[in-house]
């Protein structure tokens, strides 16, 4: 790729790179399909945790067992994006490098703690999600650098994710706001660690870190709930469109927020 | 982009082709190899129109490149058929007047028969979300529904009285 005259790109599931390419936006020299290297099409379990390889199609994280498991919430995001069709092609490593504000699977990624591992001509490096979106269609990736894997830790005991979205259509839309949560439960039902992510709201997907601190210490009681959605709204910068106002997004991330963080403290076993 | 030779197997034919390396599979099948069942809706992925099967996953053809399927098993609804004998989703197709203009029709056929493989006995719901990804503007869905519904049952009554027989 690097000694590629003009324009070189890598194909994962393509199912982003063929439409920019039919749309004209691109006009690549060179296409390189990953697909071939087995790596890439493997979730692999490691001591720390999950490596899903760059290949690997959306739909395949559905079929694993174990991952839906350790991560219900980025699995549901992960299968949330597009049709059955689409499913069947689309990675989340190719969703988090697409760059945009409203990828279904990013604030679930970056909720769980995940890191992208990222290969180049300068050797490798490992960053966390959040760090790889600058700005819609924008990364952080050098030129000649491509994303290899996405990592997942192994969850802390007694923990628990959620995604949810809001979209006009049940299927095959594009999110107007979403919310991922990820939450630890201590004793007796308190939330000792959180992870509030918002989508669709801001140029990039947003960590909300006094979301986090509104239930961190609670048990997600009517009042931290409360909180939890204030702190939401307030990290809200969204665009005004036809899909949605900036009024209508900002309120429905609060809600959406609330609901992640019940349905993710239900799984982390609370009551 | 230079040509790519590609060796494949399309319903069950071998097949070998060169097309330029950023070439969808649709427009191969379509102008390269004569398969013009797969239709181009909207070439983004949205419509459904283009559904084959590759290794047996549902894709959009008009979102792979051809040069991605040496070495495969791709199958498009012109496989569906045994010779002369429709498939059932063909024939309830036509039964239930499933179909008006037949633009969508071979993209909701291998969408229905890619469903039924995994899940024999779709509920409703089941069956309108695994065709969520093909559009229909002529017949409303229902006829659609009804169809793929009338499918899975003839072929679970088919199993009951002809033993574990497979189409």
């Amino acid at each position: 790729m690097a000694n590629a005259k003009g324009s070189a790109f890598l194909l994962a599931g393509g199912t982003d790179l063929l439409v920019r390419m039919k749309s004209g936006a691109i006009d690549p020299e060179l296409i390189v399909d990953i697909k071939r290297i087995p790596a890439t099409q493997a979730i692999t379990k490691t001591a720390s945790g999950f490596k899903i390889g760059a290949g690997v199609p959306c739909a395949q994280l559905g079929r694993d067992a174990a991952l839906v498991k350790a991560w219900p919430g980025v699995v549901e995001a992960a299968n949330l994006i597009g049709s059955d069709q689409v499913q069947g092609r689309c990675t989340v490593a190719g969703n988090l490098c697409n760059a945009s504000p409203a990828a279904d699977s990013v604030p679930a990624m970056v909720a769980a703690r995940a890191k992208a591992a990222i290969v180049g001509a300068g050797g490798r490096r490992s960053v966390a999600v959040e760090k790889v979106v600058t700005g819609p269609g924008r990364t952080s990736l050098e030129k000649g650098e491509f994303i290899e894997a996405i990592v997942l830790p192994t969850p802390a005991p007694k923990s628990g994710d959620a995604y949810l979205r809001f979209t006009p259509r049940t299927e095959m839309d594009i999110a107007v706001c979403s919310a991922a949560v990820n939450l630890t439960l201590g004793p007796k039902g308190v939330v000792t660690a959180a992870r509030v992510v918002l989508g669709a709201v801001a140029p990039t997907v947003v960590l909300v870190p006094a979301a986090a601190k509104a239930i961190i210490g609670s048990t997600l009681d009517d009042d931290a709930l409360a909180n939890l959605a204030a702190a939401c709204e307030a990290a809200c910068a969204p665009i005004d469109d036809k899909r949605g106002t900036v009024e209508f997004r900002t309120e429905v991330a609060g809600v959406l927020a609330r609901r992640a963080a019940k349905l993710a403290y239900e799984r982390a076993g609370g009551k | 982009m230079a040509g790519v030779h590609v060796s494949t197997t399309v319903n069950g034919d071998d097949v070998e082709f060169v097309c330029p390396g950023s070439e969808s599979l649709l427009d191969v099948l379509r102008n390269r190899l004569g398969l013009t069942g797969a239709k181009e809706g909207c070439g983004t992925g949205d419509c459904g129109a283009c559904s084959v099967t590759v290794d047996g996953q549902l894709v959009c053809a008009c979102l792979m490149l051809g040069a991605e399927v040496e070495g495969r098993q791709v199958q498009t609804v012109e496989g569906m058929a045994q010779g002369d004998q429709l498939h059932p989703l063909q024939r309830q197709f036509i039964e239930n007047a499933a179909l008006q203009c037949g633009i969508c029709t071979p993209g909701f056929l291998m969408a229905a028969k890619a469903l039924l493989d995994r899940n024999p006995d779709p509920t409703e719901t089941e069956i309108r979300y695994a065709l969520a990804g093909n559009l229909c503007r002529c017949t409303g869905y229902d006829k659609i529904v009804r169809a793929v519904s009338a499918t899975a049952k003839e072929l679970s009554q088919e199993a009951t009285t002809k033993g574990s027989k497979k189409r």
